[in-house]
């Protein structure tokens, strides 16, 4: 899960990480307020989760609290690669010294939390570690032992000479190491990490991504998931408990399995045609999850036909079938249903379809091609 | 003719009374896999389906039973203490089946069965099976056939699939192993590829990757260095788009590294027989295997 900019900021400022003022507003007379409170000029910056922001004009320079109002007018209900901004953050515009870059990600080689750090910092890390690795320092964490004093050092050498600069930016790696512990966190970046003129180390914009396994336990964090930042079809389908991704086609797809979920899209694309969606059913599926599956499918206007790819393992063909029959009696689905069951229960399955004068298919190469073929008929 | 399970395994169900556990203990039952023991913290001195004594704890039923095999159905957020349990207990081999195990749990885990020289499948992985002698997770036993392929997946289902195709055709398999998709798995592809190459009954292995970091590439340096025997190999995920975490928490791209198409370039250069759909299994095997 990603958090917002302001969200990973109070995290940030709950471990004691040194940050310039600042808040977050819904409306524009909030912005207003908060530039007022804050004096002098202020960078007004929209809450999204996608990259680019400033490109797109999500970020504004205001130099008074009227400008503020004008700006934060603009970027609130602007969409930004199709999301809507519904939060801007306020901050001074604060004179900069330097800007450095202090990431910590969960590396899947290693196994271990990997501490990045760049005196190369604003602008994108991905973009130095291609042109200049030479300038990203790296350090594994071993989680038994914690970031120890020696190591937090080493890192904080590689960003500053100046001592106390490095003794301040010693101070704030080991905060940020346990927020990411204490947060379940898979990133946690601020870039930049900033020196002011006046010889302070902060954190001017941080970034977090809460691994989705720690949700559960942890409840305080789950609340902060803002669902009108996401696609609304996305939302609808995680509360089904389904995982969607909605694509750009209009072979609309349901598959039990992440992996032949994402080899039934390729085989989409290789009989050529174009995938709708990614949706995963999951394992132990029912009938009610079909359902809602083909209600969140058929709510997309793009999709001209709808492709079920079961393997039934522990999933049971005849749970599926009863789903796609009783999802028909409920509401109408106007486009075209072409249906590949293989596995458990499935003599019962095909029964229960050619009861309703529906047909399946075994062949999951027949099925795609099938829909493919009927989704250009229908262009 | 397999790795690592087979006729000896004696396994120990962790989370046996539970929903998920007593109905794949059942089915691990009626496939023929000797379970010798279930356990359940509270529940020691039950019975499960009259024959199978359950256990407070993995070290009882490893006393008692002789276990040397275990596999985990408990909820994601023990599944770490269960993995930990296990290998204090002195099980070999340990079968994490749970989705949605945190990851920084994973972290502290890596560490604790290395220690102790425990090997560590998944988790959020559907186990292993070596057909007609043992299977110890959920891969369905009935799509399986004994043989000399030798199958190596991050997912569940697809694992299905390319069987399916490979038991149709008359390719039997040694063991099929399910590693799982999550970005910190205890077994990765090359610990299994490395267990084929050394089993004289397998005679050919398949490899099923997904989008994602950089285990296929790793395999397939190894493959090129180490295994003479014919391997073929599937991605999962050419159509993903970048940046979006498809099911898996394994399954997403960032970055230039682990799309679909650079795991394909590294299978050509160690000439890993491609397969760009799942049915192309069968024609690049029977080829390979002439």
């Amino acid at each position: 899960m990603n958090l917002h900019e302001y969200q990973a900021r109070d995290l940030l400022k709950v471990a004691g990480i040194p940050m310039f003022d600042g808040d977050v507003a819904s409306t524009p007379t909030e912005a207003e307020a908060i530039a007022r409170r804050l004096g002098g000029t202020v960078v007004v910056k929209a809450q999204v989760h996608v990259g680019g922001r400033g490109k797109a004009g999500g970020v504004k320079l205001a130099r008074n609290p009227a400008e503020a109002l004008e700006c934060a007018s603009q970027i609130l209900g602007m969409s930004i690669k199709g999301l809507i901004v519904n939060k801007v953050l306020v901050v001074p515009a604060a004179d900069i010294a330097t800007e450095s870059y202090v990431g910590l990600i969960l590396d899947r080689a290693s196994q271990k939390p990997v501490f990045m750090v760049s005196d190369a910092g604003g602008v994108d890390i991905e973009e130095v570690a291609a042109k200049t690795p030479e300038k990203i320092t790296k350090l594994a964490i071993d989680p038994r032992d914690g970031l120890l004093p020696h190591q937090a050092l080493k890192l904080a050498l590689a960003l500053y000479r100046d001592w106390d600069h490095v003794k301040a930016a010693t101070r704030i790696l080991t905060q940020l190491y346990q927020v990411f512990m204490a947060n379940g966190c898979s990133l946690a970046e601020i870039n930049p990490l900033v020196t002011t003129p006046d010889g302070k180390v902060l954190a001017l914009d941080a970034k977090i991504i809460i691994d989705d396994n720690e949700l559960d336990r942890r409840p305080d964090l789950a609340v902060l998931r803002d669902e009108s930042a996401e696609e609304p079809s996305e939302v609808a389908a995680r509360r089904a408990n389904l995982t969607f991704i909605k694509l750009d086609g209009d072979v609309g797809c349901v598959v039990n399995g992440a992996g032949l979920a994402m080899a039934t899209m390729d085989l989409v694309k290789y009989h050529g045609g174009e995938p709708a969606n990614f949706l995963d059913i999951g394992g132990s599926s029912n009938p009610e999850k079909v359902v809602n599956a083909l209600k969140i499918i058929t709510s997309d206007p793009a999709v001209k036909v709808i492709l079920f790819n079961i393997f039934g393992g522990i999933t049971r063909t005849d749970d599926v079938a009863n789903g796609i029959v009783a999802a028909t009696k409920q509401f109408k689905v106007g486009v075209p249903i072409v249906i590949r069951l293989t596995g458990t229960n499935e003599v019962e399955a095909f029964r229960i379809l050619e009861s309703v004068g529906m047909s399946a298919m075994n062949d999951m190469d027949a099925a795609v091609a099938k829909a493919v073929a009927l989704a250009k008929g229908a262009a | 003719m397999s790795i690592w399970i087979g006729k000896d395994t004696r396994l120990v169900v962790q989370g046996i009374t539970g929903r998920e556990g007593s109905f794949h203990a059942r089915q691990m039952m009626e496939y023929g896999t000797n379970i010798v023991a279930g356990v359940t913290p509270g529940k020691g001195g039950q019975t499960f389906e009259g024959k199978v004594p359950v256990f407070h704890t993995v070290a009882q039923a490893v006393a008692e039973t002789q276990a040397n095999c275990s596999v985990i159905y408990v909820p994601p957020a023990m599944a770490a203490a269960a993995i930990k349990e296990a290998a204090d207990a002195g099980i070999e081999l340990v079968v994490c089946i749970t989705e949605g195990v945190p990851v920084l749990d994973m972290t502290t885990v890596m560490p604790y069965i290395a220690q102790r020289n425990v090997r560590l499948i998944g988790p959020n992985c559907p186990g292993l099976i070596t057909p007609g002698e043992s299977k110890v997770g959920i891969i369905p036993g009935s799509i399986c056939r004994p043989g000399p392929i030798g199958l190596v997946s991050r997912s569940g289902t697809l694992t299905y699939e390319v069987v399916h195709h490979l038991s149709g055709a008359g390719l039997g398999q040694s063991t099929c192993v399910g590693i799982g998709g999550d970005p910190i798995v205890g077994t990765n592809f090359i610990d299994v590829i490395a267990a084929f190459n050394a089993d004289p009954k397998t005679e050919a292995i398949v490899m099923l990757g997904e989008i994602g970091g950089t285990a296929e590439q790793e395999a397939a340096e190894y493959i090129k260095a180490h295994v003479k025997k014919p391997v073929c190999g599937f991605v999962a995920g050419q159509t993903a788009p970048k940046g979006r975490r498809m099911g898996h928490a394994g399954a997403i791209i960032s970055g230039s590294s682990g799309t679909a198409e650079e795991k394909f370039q590294a299978f050509e250069a160690a000439n890993i027989g491609i397969m760009r759909r799942p049915a192309d299994v069968v024609e690049l095997l029977k080829a390979r295997l002439k």
